[in-house]
Formats: structure tokens, C-alpha cells, sequence
């Protein structure tokens, strides 16, 4: 449960960008193998793509780019917040980020499904 | 007739960091009263040996704060209706992050010391005999040196912050929000000093940024803001010295 002192929308903001980092961190190393499969096993990869049509998979790959475009739009916002002259709607960057991901992950499953 | 008088349930934590444990008290629900007022009462006619710390009462002196229902508060100008729970309960404990002495009352040495130690103490570049300088009210260092100046010390920024937690050698937003507001004072001869201590170990960039010292400031000060101050005064600062 979270604490009462970080139940804000700026420490989910934080939490959202540590969880999204640690998502990405343990994806890359499987993506990068599937990736290595093209040279060394393209049987196996063919296999691999074959499966990801299943349905829980687009599923996935929807939670998959939004962790993708959570940590950039996050991290620009903590770009700017530390670079840029000082903005006092940082909650509605924080939304904005979390909004803009969901959408592009929104558009990205609706034309992996169509 | 005079309505039947009401009780709440008061957990208070009692002893040190170690042995302690929160302890049950039933006090009597007032219609405006403060949380110090709940803690007063049950010092003044429940148990006389109850350790807290207040003094001025109207916000002023920073003495007072402790966690209220697990959120940092200055107690003084807390009223209990704005933090009650839907349970009717209250929990009242000394301050996160900083050692208990006992019952309510923290040893607040450390967060002193790190004011020191992130230069947040003034470097005077006149005598008694030089001329009063003047300073520009409307001047953007000096609108800077402004927003950041009403700290009170009361160290609820610094139980806010899971930096402090995490990293015992950070200064917190207190003592950087106050060598933030010295940047921007152009009578202070020390700003290279500063600089070298708020970007050591301990300084301005261990911020993640999570706000929860802007959240819970009772002053309404935004010790972020004057962190994200220093880290740009320190990146700029290196491509000064490089050039």
C-alpha cells in the first residue's frame, strides 16, 4: 500500500517512471536476443513472430509501448522541470505525459489489431 | 441542554525509535481544535510525562510538527477536522526521518547541521563601515531570493522526502531550498563555496523530483523549485569554469 506522505500525483508521477525504467530495463535484453535470432536462428524467429500474433500478446505490447512513451514524456517532463524556468503546472504535465502515452499505446494496439 | 460530549480515539507514539509503541488515548472532541491542542490536552490531563515540542502556537517558530494520521504536519495550524480520518481516528508520531528522543520529540541536530553543510549560512562582503547596499525589490534575483525566504525550519519537508530516507548524507530540501534563496543574494561573497557543497554527495542532485517537500510545506514555499534552481546553477557554473 502507499504511504499516506506519498499519496500525491507527483510521487505516482515518480513511481510511474521508476516502474516504467524497470519494465524497460528487463525487456531490452530479450528484445535484443529476439533481434540476434534474425542472424543466427531465422527458423526460430519466424516461430517467435508466428506466436506473437495471439491475441494476449497485442495486449501486451499495448502495456509495452505505454511503459515506452510513459518514461519518455517523463523523463522530457523532468527535463524541463529542472532546465526550463519554472512552471507551476507540474501536475498537469505529469497527467499530460500519462495521457499522451495511453493514447499513442491506444493507437499503436487498434492498428496492431485491425 | 448541552449535547453529550464526544470522545476520539488518539493514537500517540510513546518511548524511543526502538521500544516504543503507539499508545490509546481518549480525548475530547472540541468544536475547533487543533491536533497540538489534542496533544496538549492529553499531556495536561491524561499523562504529564508525554515529551513533544511547541512554542509560538500561531506558526511562526517551526517547533511543533510531527506526523499526523502518517502525513507531515505543523501541528499548531492543524485542525483536527481537516486530517480526521472517515474512521474518526487519529495517529499522531514524531517526525520521519530524523532520530527520536522521546514520545513526539525528534532530535532535529542533523537537520540543522546540513543547513551548514550545504552552505546555507550568509558570507557577508561589507563592514559596519561601508555604505548599506542597495537592493531592487523588483530585481529577478531578488524575486528568486523572496519565494524561497519564509522557511520556518519546521523540518515537515524533510519527514516528507524518501530521499532523505533512502540517503542518510542528503541535505534535504530545507537547507537547499535555503542556500537556493543565498544564490540569489548579491551581498553574499560565498556563492563558489556554495556551489562546491551543494553539488558534493550530499547536495541538489539526489532530488528525484517527487515534490512531497512542495506537497506538505506549510508555508507554501516550493523547495523543488529551488533545487531545480541549484542543478541548473550547477551545470551552467561547469561550462562557465570550462570556458
Amino acid at each position: 500500500m502507499i504511504r499516506p506522505h506519498r499519496a500525491h500525483p507527483l510521487w505516482l508521477a515518480f513511481l510511474l517512471h521508476r516502474i516504467s525504467g524497470l519494465g524497460l530495463a528487463l525487456f531490452l535484453p530479450a528484445h535484443f536476443y529476439v533481434l540476434s535470432l534474425a542472424l543466427t536462428r531465422p527458423a526460430s524467429l519466424d516461430g517467435f513472430l508466428h506466436w506473437t500474433e495471439n491475441p494476449l500478446l497485442k495486449v501486451s505490447e499495448f502495456g509495452l509501448v505505454f511503459l515506452l512513451a510513459v518514461h519518455m514524456f517523463g523523463g522530457l517532463r523532468l527535463l524541463a522541470l529542472e532546465f526550463l524556468p519554472w512552471s507551476p503546472r507540474q501536475k498537469t504535465f505529469a497527467a499530460a505525459a500519462a495521457v499522451a502515452s495511453a493514447f499513442i499505446a491506444s493507437i499503436f494496439f487498434i492498428s496492431a489489431v485491425a | 441542554m448541552a449535547a453529550a460530549q464526544k470522545y476520539m480515539q488518539v493514537s500517540v507514539w510513546r518511548g524511543d525509535e526502538a521500544t516504543g509503541a503507539l499508545e490509546e488515548f481518549d480525548v475530547p472532541a472540541q468544536e475547533s481544535q487543533t491536533i497540538l491542542d489534542v496533544v496538549s490536552w492529553i499531556q495536561q490531563n491524561a499523562d504529564a510525562t508525554l515529551a513533544y515540542r511547541y512554542a509560538c502556537r500561531v506558526g511562526m517558530c517551526g517547533s511543533c510538527a510531527m506526523m499526523v494520521n502518517g502525513k507531515p504536519r505543523w501541528t499548531c495550524r492543524t485542525h483536527v477536522k481537516k486530517v480526521l480520518g472517515d474512521n474518526g481516528r487519529l495517529t499522531i508520531e514524531p517526525l520521519r526521518n530524523l532520530p527520536v528522543i522521546k514520545d513526539l520529540a525528534t532530535d532535529m541536530t542533523e537537520f540543522f547541521d546540513k543547513w551548514i553543510a550545504a552552505e546555507g549560512v550568509f558570507h557577508p562582503t561589507k563592514t559596519r563601515y561601508d555604505e548599506i547596499e542597495g537592493i531592487d525589490p523588483e530585481s529577478s534575483v531578488r524575486v528568486e531570493a523572496n519565494a524561497a525566504i519564509e522557511c520556518i525550519n519546521c523540518a515537515v519537508c524533510y519527514a516528507a522526502c524518501d530521499v532523505v530516507s533512502a540517503n542518510p548524507d542528503y541535505f534535504g530540501p530545507a537547507a537547499l531550498n535555503r542556500a537556493w534563496s543565498l544564490v540569489n543574494d548579491t551581498r553574499d561573497g560565498g556563492q563558489a563555496a556554495r556551489l562546491e557543497a551543494v553539488s558534493s554527495n550530499g547536495g541538489c542532485h539526489n532530488c528525484h523530483s517527487q515534490q512531497g517537500c512542495s506537497t506538505f510545506c506549510p508555508n507554501e514555499l516550493n523547495p523543488t523549485l529551488s533545487i531545480a534552481g541549484l542543478k541548473r546553477e550547477t551545470v551552467t557554473s561547469l561550462f562557465r569554469r570550462r570556458s
